[in-house]
C-alpha cells in the first residue's frame, strides 16, 4: 500500500477513484481513528491550514463531523452557511470560491443542492475541494465511512452482500456507496418502490429490485436511506405510512431472516418511516459507529488532499 | 473586381459536378467555371489540393439581436459565419422582442442591412410572443418576404392550434419549422434520461419528449398536407418516424446538428455545461442512427443551432446553466472530421447537407456553383488540423461544446457576392 500516493487536489466523487485510492483513504482513516480516543484529541498534521465548510444546504451531522475532523488535525475551521452569506446577495459559487481562495484558505468542504457543484468549484479554484454532498450526485465521505464501518466488521469488502434500501433516485449516498462498494468487490443490491429507482441503475453493476424480501434474503448488511420527503416536488412518493408498511425495516422483518444482518443508516433518521426504533437502536445497528467513524474518514480525506500539492 | 480560383476541386451537387476546375468571378457573380481559365484578373487564388464549395446555408442560427446583444450581435454572428463558411443563414425569431410582427421584422431588417456580413434571412414566430396561444399574420409577413415560421425553443402544446397553424401555412404556402418537444415529458430535465442522468444525479429528458411530439406533428402534416421542417433531431426514434413519413409522402424535411453525430451523453461526465444542449446529447446508438440517416438522406441537412450564451450564464451549477452550444465556426469541420474522414459520407453528400438541400428547403437560389449565380463560395483545406480554442472564436460568446477538440478541415477563404469576407491568416 505504501507505493500508492494520493495525487488528487480534490475529492469529488467515488466514481472517479481507483480501488487503490479508496483503500488508501480507508487505511489512512484507520490510523487516524485512535486519535479520537486519546485524552488530548489532536495531532498537528494540518497545523497552519485553514478549512472552510461552505454549506448551501442545511446539515448538522456532516458539517460538525468535518469541523471536528479538521480541528483534530489542528486546522483552523470556518463555517459558512449560505443563507447568512453574500450568496443571498446573488454571488455565484465560483465568485464565492475565488474570494475564499483570495483569503488564502487551503481546503473548501462544499455541500450544495446542485449535482456537479463540487466539480464546478474545483475546476475554478486552485485550493482543494472536498465534496460533502452535491445534489443527488455523490456524497463520497459518507460512503467512505459506511465502507470503513463495514470493513471493521467484516474485515473485507470483497464478496460482501450489501443492500441499499430507500429513495435511490434522489440519494447521493446511494450513488457513492454503489461506486465504492462495487469497486472493492461487494455485491450490491438496491431496493425501492419503482418510482424511486432511477433509470438504468442496474448498469452500475448492481441488482435492482422492488421486492424487499428478495433484497434482504442474502444481505450481510443493509444501508437504510432516509425518505427525502422534501424532494418530492411532484408527489410521486408513497406516503410515509404506506412506505413503512411496504419497505420499513422492522424487527419482525429482520427476525424472519433467521440470521444476523447489520444495519446502517446515513442519518438523520425518520423513525417509523424507513426504520423502526427497535431496529435503529438494536444490537445490530451500526448507526452510531458510523458517526464516530465519520471523523476518522474525514480526517483522512482532509489530510490526503492537503498533501497532494 | 475579377478573381480567379485556380486548380481547386469543385464540389457542386446540384450540377452534379465534382472535378478539378478554375472559377472566374466577376463583380458579384460567377462568370465561368472551366477546366482551365487563362485570363487577366485582379486576384488569383491558387486552390491546389483545396476544395471549392458553395457557401453554406445554415437554417438554424440564434443571432440574439435585437435584445440580447450581450450574447451575440448580427455583426459578430455574421463574422463568425464568414469564418465558418456560411454565406446564408436563417435567423431564429426568439429575440427580445420576438419577430412576430411587421414592426419587429422591420427593426430586424434594419440591423441586418447595417451590420450583416453574410446573407441573413429572417424567420418569424408561429404564435404571438411565442406564447403558443395566437397565430401571427402569416399572410402579411409573407408579403414582407418571410417564408419560414417557427416558435423555436418551444413547441406549440395546443394540438388544435398547431392544426390551425398548418392549415394556414398550407394556404399561404409558407414553411413551418418545428422544434419538437413535449414539455410535460422533458419537464425540468437537463440531460438525456438513462444511465448518465442516473450517474450524475441530474434530471433526465426522455427521448419520448422529442419523438412523441414529432409523431403528433407528422400526423397533423399528413392531415393538412402542410410542408414542415423538423429541426435538430437527436435520436434514433425520430429518424425512424421521419423515414416512415417520407415514405408515406408526407411533406417533411429535417436537420440535425454536429453535436448529435459527434458527442454522446458520456461526454457529460465532468458536468461540462457547454455540452448542456436541448435536445440533450443522447447515446452511442443514437449517434450511429443519426450518421446512418445523414448518409441515407433521411436527414436533409446539417444546421448549427448556434446558441450563444455569456460565460456567467454557462459557468454555473449544471441545472442552472442555459442550454446550447455555439456552432457557426465549427460545424463544417466537425462534419469533415466525423463524417468525411470516417467515410460515412462523401464530399458530394456533404455539399448536399450543407448547401444544396437547405437552399431547396428555403426555395432560394443558393447552394450551387453555376455561371451567372451570385459568387458565394468557400475554399477549404480538407487536410488542415486545428484545435478549437476559446480565444479564436469570432462569435461574442465562447460556449462551444467542442472546446479543446482537434478538428480536421478548415475554411481558407469565404467569398460572398464576389467579395472576400474571410481569409484564414494561418
Amino acid at each position: 500500500m505504501d507505493n500508492i500516493k494520493w495525487t488528487k487536489k480534490d475529492l469529488l466523487a467515488l466514481s472517479e477513484l481507483s480501488k487503490e485510492e479508496i483503500e488508501l483513504i480507508l487505511e489512512t482513516a484507520s490510523s487516524f481513528k485512535e486519535i479520537s480516543t486519546r485524552e488530548i484529541k489532536k495531532v498537528p498534521a494540518l497545523r497552519g491550514k485553514t478549512v472552510v465548510n461552505l454549506f448551501y444546504e442545511p446539515s448538522t451531522r456532516t458539517r460538525v463531523s468535518f469541523e471536528i475532523a479538521a480541528k483534530r488535525l489542528s486546522a483552523d475551521v470556518i463555517n459558512i452557511i449560505a443563507e447568512t452569506s453574500s450568496v443571498r446577495k446573488g454571488e455565484s459559487l465560483i465568485d464565492t470560491g475565488k474570494n475564499l481562495e483570495a483569503l488564502k484558505i487551503d481546503i473548501i468542504v462544499l455541500r450544495h443542492n446542485s449535482s456537479g457543484a463540487a466539480h464546478l468549484l474545483a475546476r475554478n479554484v486552485g485550493v482543494s475541494v472536498v465534496n460533502a454532498g452535491d445534489g443527488w450526485h455523490e456524497h463520497p465521505t459518507q460512503a467512505l465511512l459506511d465502507i470503513f464501518t463495514l470493513k471493521e466488521k467484516f474485515s473485507k469488502i470483497q464478496g460482501l452482500n450489501v443492500t441499499i434500501i430507500g429513495d435511490i433516485a434522489h440519494s447521493r449516498v446511494a450513488r457513492s456507496n454503489i461506486w465504492g462498494l462495487t469497486k472493492l468487490g461487494a455485491n450490491v443490491c438496491v431496493c425501492a418502490p419503482k418510482e424511486l429507482l432511477p433509470q438504468d441503475i442496474e448498469k452500475l453493476n448492481v441488482k435492482a429490485t422492488t421486492d424487499i424480501d428478495e433484497a434482504l434474503k442474502d444481505a450481510d448488511c443493509i444501508n437504510v436511506l432516509r425518505m427525502q420527503l422534501e424532494r418530492d416536488e411532484r408527489s410521486v412518493f408513497p406516503s410515509a405510512l404506506e412506505y413503512f408498511k411496504q419497505y420499513g425495516i422492522t424487527q419482525e422483518r429482520i427476525n424472519k431472516l433467521k440470521r444476523k444482518i447489520l444495519i446502517m443508516h446515513p442519518g438523520p433518521l425518520n423513525r417509523g418511516v424507513e426504520i423502526s426504533s427497535e431496529v435503529a437502536d438494536g444490537e445490530n445497528s451500526l448507526i452510531l459507529e458510523q458517526v464516530t467513524n465519520g471523523i476518522a474518514v474525514r480526517m483522512a480525506v482532509l489530510y490526503l488532499v492537503s498533501q497532494a500539492k | 473586381m475579377r478573381i480567379i480560383i485556380k486548380e481547386g476541386f469543385i464540389v457542386d451537387p446540384i450540377n452534379n459536378f465534382l472535378n478539378y476546375a478554375d472559377i472566374l468571378i466577376e463583380e458579384e457573380k460567377i462568370k465561368k467555371i472551366e477546366r482551365k481559365i487563362e485570363e487577366p484578373a485582379d486576384l488569383t487564388i491558387l486552390a491546389k489540393e483545396k476544395i471549392v464549395l458553395s457557401g453554406l446555408v445554415d437554417l438554424h442560427v440564434h443571432l440574439r439581436q435585437p435584445g440580447r446583444e450581450d450574447k451575440e450581435t448580427i455583426l459578430t454572428a455574421t463574422s463568425a459565419s464568414a469564418k465558418g463558411g456560411i454565406t446564408t443563414l436563417l435567423a431564429m425569431p426568439n429575440t427580445e422582442p420576438p419577430i412576430d410582427s411587421e414592426e419587429n421584422l422591420r427593426l430586424l431588417k434594419e440591423i441586418i442591412k447595417k451590420d450583416a456580413k453574410v446573407e441573413v434571412l429572417p424567420s418569424c414566430t408561429i404564435t404571438l410572443k411565442r406564447e403558443g396561444k395566437e397565430l401571427v399574420d402569416f399572410k402579411r409577413l409573407k408579403e414582407e418576404g418571410v417564408f419560414v415560421f417557427t416558435d423555436d425553443g418551444s413547441s406549440i402544446e395546443d394540438e388544435d392550434l398547431m392544426l390551425q397553424a398548418m392549415l394556414k401555412a398550407k394556404k399561404e404556402d409558407v414553411l413551418l419549422f418545428l422544434h419538437c418537444e413535449d414539455k410535460s415529458l422533458s419537464h425540468k430535465g437537463v440531460v438525456n434520461l438513462g444511465i448518465i442522468s442516473t450517474r450524475l444525479g441530474l434530471r433526465g429528458i426522455p427521448k419520448e419528449a422529442e419523438y412523441k411530439r414529432i409523431e403528433r406533428d407528422l400526423k397533423l402534416a399528413q392531415k393538412t398536407d402542410c410542408p414542415i421542417h423538423i429541426t435538430h433531431i437527436s435520436c434514433k426514434e425520430s429518424v425512424e418516424l421521419i423515414a416512415e413519413a417520407k415514405k408515406k409522402g408526407i411533406r417533411v424535411s429535417c436537420d440535425t446538428c454536429p453535436h448529435y453525430f459527434s458527442l454522446t451523453e458520456d461526454d457529460l461526465l465532468d458536468f461540462d455545461t457547454n455540452k448542456k444542449i436541448n435536445p440533450p446529447l443522447r447515446t452511442k446508438e443514437d449517434v450511429l442512427a443519426i450518421k446512418q440517416a445523414l448518409r441515407e438522406g433521411i436527414i436533409d441537412c446539417i444546421t448549427s443551432d448556434h446558441a450563444p450564451h455569456t460565460e456567467h450564464e454557462k459557468e454555473v451549477e449544471f441545472e442552472n446553466a442555459e442550454f446550447g452550444t455555439i456552432g457557426l465556426e465549427t460545424e463544417l469541420s466537425v462534419a469533415i472530421t466525423e463524417l468525411i474522414e470516417t467515410k460515412i459520407i462523401d464530399w458530394k453528400k456533404l455539399g448536399e447537407l450543407f448547401c444544396s438541400n437547405p437552399a431547396k428547403i428555403l426555395r432560394i437560389e443558393r447552394g450551387s456553383l453555376s455561371p451567372g449565380k451570385d459568387a458565394n463560395l468557400i475554399i477549404l483545406d480538407p487536410k488542415k488540423e486545428w484545435v478549437v480554442r476559446k480565444e479564436d472564436f469570432l462569435s461574442k460568446s465562447k460556449n462551444s461544446a467542442f472546446l479543446g477538440k482537434t478538428l480536421k478541415g478548415k475554411v481558407e477563404y469565404t467569398i460572398y457576392k464576389g467579395k472576400i469576407i474571410y481569409e484564414d491568416k494561418k
